[in-house]
Formats: structure tokens, sequence, C-alpha cells
């Protein structure tokens, strides 16, 4: 009907005596009048809706009108799917996890000779190193190295006829230390945070990590010092 | 007296016996129409039958023409109800648990008769994502991603995504070092996402006050994983993934991709 771009007409005019001026043809130019006032009711229109015509009895609702009503509907529907599409998501991370626990104790210090000890390495993904003197604390002691390769997250071997660790993805290769000298790992293995348990034991948490490059093995928890 | 009544011989019992069964309700309802042996027919009966509605009534020469479609996607689609019918078969035998799986998978050789039906659908696997990828070359060499038919090529490369997830989610399932290597590997490249990987560029932006939302036991490879390593989480929902979901989805993205190839005009046209 393009009466968007009109002005609005009077209340009680017939949006088709203002479209059809001439009105060329009486009878056509009636039947479109007739059509206009049909729709006028139903117009979404800001022109119809200004020109202050009363709503259908049906939509006098003491609440809200019939808009307002299917507004709130689809609110409410849109924010119950919203909500279960929430909680599809949550559901897909689980409140227990059945995974090695991140703290554990290894024994005492006379467990261990000096070298690399693989006997937690299955279980928990750690290798227990006893040295002499440490490359970063110059001191005999303890460390822990998480036995992920830095490439790319394989678990490398230790081949003690070679002294190195070897990762067999990728050919990355470490010193006892964790430092990396051959392979395409970008950085050393990470440490992992090592301390005296109450009991005097070694414990092991593996939820905080000493990376070298940011210099962080010189921490104190990095190592054991004995 | 004299007038003689002309018999018609009688038809042979097998046209008869036809006669009879094409007749009836039963197979009236269920064919609508007759032989199509004229255009409107022909036209009818593609219109009526759910199996045949799927192809066009008419087509243009250059569409059947092999040099040009190199039939790539419909080799694509074969390979896929391939990989669905012998990956249905697996699932009477596999089981997606650490215990055993990866006995389940040498069993479908050892134990199984036809116990070649793993690496059919291994084999089909590959073949398919050679296929997508040369069905892709193919689009792409004879500009058939031109308008009217960019949509589709999007909904392509969807589907192209969806093949090599489900490449990615089926490698998991022998459960061999190959794979829980592999996999460790590929899944480490989600630490990274943005905002939503413990490793990624910006998570540390996905805190409410002091609490970090973002970290390794619910990242965005946490829930691909179902734990912070490859273990039983990973392969159950690996499993999943590979077996119901992926495979609900791009099957439904075929659905609109081949419509959509009919609403565009059918298969395109050498320029």
């Amino acid at each position: 009907m393009a009466d968007e771009p009109k002005t609005p007409p009077p209340a009680d005019t017939p949006p088709a005596a203002e479209a059809k001026p001439a009105a060329p043809k009486p009878a056509a130019a009636a039947a479109a009048a007739a059509n206009d006032a049909k729709l006028k009711g139903r117009t979404t229109s800001p022109a119809a809706r200004s020109a202050g015509k009363k709503a259908p009895e049906a939509d006098m609702s003491p609440l809200m009108g019939r808009r307002g009503w299917m507004g709130l509907a689809w609110g409410a529907f849109t924010a119950a799917s919203a909500g279960c599409l929430a909680a599809t998501g949550r559901f897909m991370f689980p409140n227990v996890l059945n995974e090695p626990p991140q703290q554990f104790t290894i024994g005492f210090p006379e467990d261990y000779g000096n070298g690399v000890d693989e006997r937690f390495k299955d279980t928990r993904g750690v290798w227990i190193v006893r040295t002499e003197n440490d490359y970063t604390h110059e001191a005999s002691g303890f460390y822990a190295l998480f036995s992920i390769c830095t490439h790319l997250g394989c678990t490398p071997n230790w081949l003690s006829a070679e002294n190195k660790f070897k990762c067999p993805c990728h050919g990355s290769g470490f010193r006892p230390t964790g430092i990396h000298f051959e392979g395409p790992a970008p950085r050393p293995l990470e440490r992992t945070r090592i301390v005296r348990a109450e009991d005097g034991q070694i414990l092991i948490d593996k939820s905080r990590k000493f990376q070298e490059e940011l210099g962080q093995w010189t921490d104190q928890e990095s190592f054991l010092e004995i | 007296m004299a007038d003689t009544k002309t018999i018609e011989p009688k038809a042979p019992a097998l046209v008869r016996a036809w006669d009879w069964i094409t007749e009836t309700q039963i197979w009236t309802s269920i064919f609508r129409h007759t032989a199509p042996i004229n255009d409107r027919n022909r036209v009818l009966v593609m219109l009526s039958n759910v199996f045949l509605h799927m192809h066009p009534v008419r087509l243009r020469k250059s569409g059947v023409r092999l040099r040009y479609t190199w039939c790539m996607g419909g080799i694509s689609f074969f390979l896929f109800l391939v990989l669905t019918f012998t990956g249905l078969l697996l699932m009477f035998y596999y089981r997606p648990t650490l215990e055993y799986a990866y006995s389940d998978i040498v069993g479908l050789r050892e134990h199984v008769p036809l116990g070649i039906m793993r690496e059919m659908h291994r084999w089909g696997a590959h073949a398919m994502v050679i296929t997508v990828w040369l069905h892709m070359f193919r689009v792409f060499m004879t500009g058939s991603y031109k308008p009217p038919r960019e949509f589709n090529w999007n909904v392509g490369v969807i589907m192209l995504v969806l093949t090599l997830l489900l490449s990615f989610t089926g490698y998991l399932l022998p459960w061999d070092q190959l794979a829980i290597w592999a996999i460790t590997v590929g899944s480490n490249m989600a630490r990274a996402t943005p905002f939503l990987g413990h490793e990624g560029p910006g998570f540390q932006l996905m805190r409410l006050g002091d609490v970090q939302l973002v970290h390794a036991a619910d990242d965005a490879r946490f829930a691909l994983l179902g734990g912070t390593l490859v273990g039983e989480g990973a392969l159950l929902r690996f499993y999943v993934l590979h077996c119901v979901a992926l495979p609900l989805v791009i099957g439904f993205l075929m659905a609109v991709h081949f419509w959509r190839v009919r609403k565009d005009g059918g298969i395109s046209g050498p320029l």
C-alpha cells in the first residue's frame, strides 16, 4: 500500500483518498479505498499507529495487548532455549574427573639414587631426577620433569645408555636436566613443584609448572635441596 | 447363425498375472503413475517418488560428462554410504573402552568372518578424504563456486571440515600408540584456542573477579577430550562424535547440498 513515505492521513479519511486525489476511475478508487480501510487496522506502519485508531476489541486485555503478549512469549521461549543450550554445554564438563591426582608423595630421598628415575612415568607422567649439582640451583637434590615433550606433547623415552630423553614422535632430545639439544622441541622440559611433605616424604605437585625459558627454574619450589 | 464372433487371443498367463498385480490397490497406491515413457510421465514419476525426487527430471548433457564433473561429488556420497554401512557393522563388535578397544580392533581382523570389513572402513575413509578434496578442486577450477552457487560452496566447505573431523575422530578408536599420540598432538592445538583454550590468546580475560574461568580442566581441549589428557573420556567422546554426532550433521548438510545443487540450476555447465 506504500503508505510509509506519505504523511499520516487524518484518522477519519481513508488513505486511498489521499493516494489518489484525482480519482480518475471512481469505481476502482472506491474499491481500493475499501480495501485500504480493511487493511488499515492490521498495518504495522508508524503512520497507521499514529493515526490513533483504536485497537480491535480482542486487544483490549487489561494486562497487555496481543503484541505485548507475543513479545513476552517469544522472549520467554528464547530465554528457555538459551538456558537449555547453556545447560547442554555445561553437561560436557563433569564435576568429578577420574584422572590421577595432581599432588602425590613419592617416598623418602634415600629411596632414590643419583640419576633419572622412571618409576612414576607411566602412572603419573613425571621423571624424578636426583642430582649432585643442579643446573640452576648449584646444589644437590631433587627435581621432577613432566614427561611431556615440549614440541607436540608426546611422551619421550629415557635412554640411559645415551644419557638423554628422546621423543619417539619427532626426535626431540633432552639432557637429564631437561634442556633440549636436538630435534624440533622449542624449549626445555617443564619441571613440577617439588617439596617435602609433613611426614618427610617428597611431594610432587603437578598443578604448578616451572619453565626454564621464563627463568622459573630458579624458584625455590622447583628444586628440593637435600 | 452365420455370425462369427471374434475371440480375442488370450494373453499369456504371465502377462495376465502382471496385469492383475498392477491393478491391485496395493500396487496402485505405491506406484501412482505409469511408466516414465514420455516427458509428462517422467516429471510425474520423479516428483511423486521419494527416492527418485532426489534426481533432476532432466539435466544438462555436460552434467554427466565425466571429464567435466569427474563424478567426485557422487563418489564422495557413495563412499559416505559405504562408510555408514561398514561402520554400522563394526559397531556390532567394537567397544570404546580402554580395556577392550584395541583387542576388539584386533578381533575384527582375527575373530570375525570377513576380517577385511575394518579395512574397508579405513580405506573408504582415506578415499573419501581424497575424493572430497578432488571434488572441491573440480568445483573451484570450473568456477562453480560463483553466484548463484556461493551458498552451496560454503556448505561444501563445512562438509569438508566435517569429513576431516570424522577422519580425525575415527583415527583414535583403534587405541594404539599411533592413535593416542596423533590425537594428543592434534588436540593440543585446542589449547591455543582464542579465549577458550587455557594457553590461547586472551584466556586471561576470561575471569570473574579473581576466578580464572578458563584453565586446563575446563577449556576447549577439555570439552573435546573429556579430560586433561587423551584417556577413556576422550575415547568415548570421539566414539560418540564419530558414530553419531558428526554423521548426523554431515547427513543433514548433504541433504541441503544436493537440494541446493538442483535449485541453483543443476550441475554447473562449461562456460
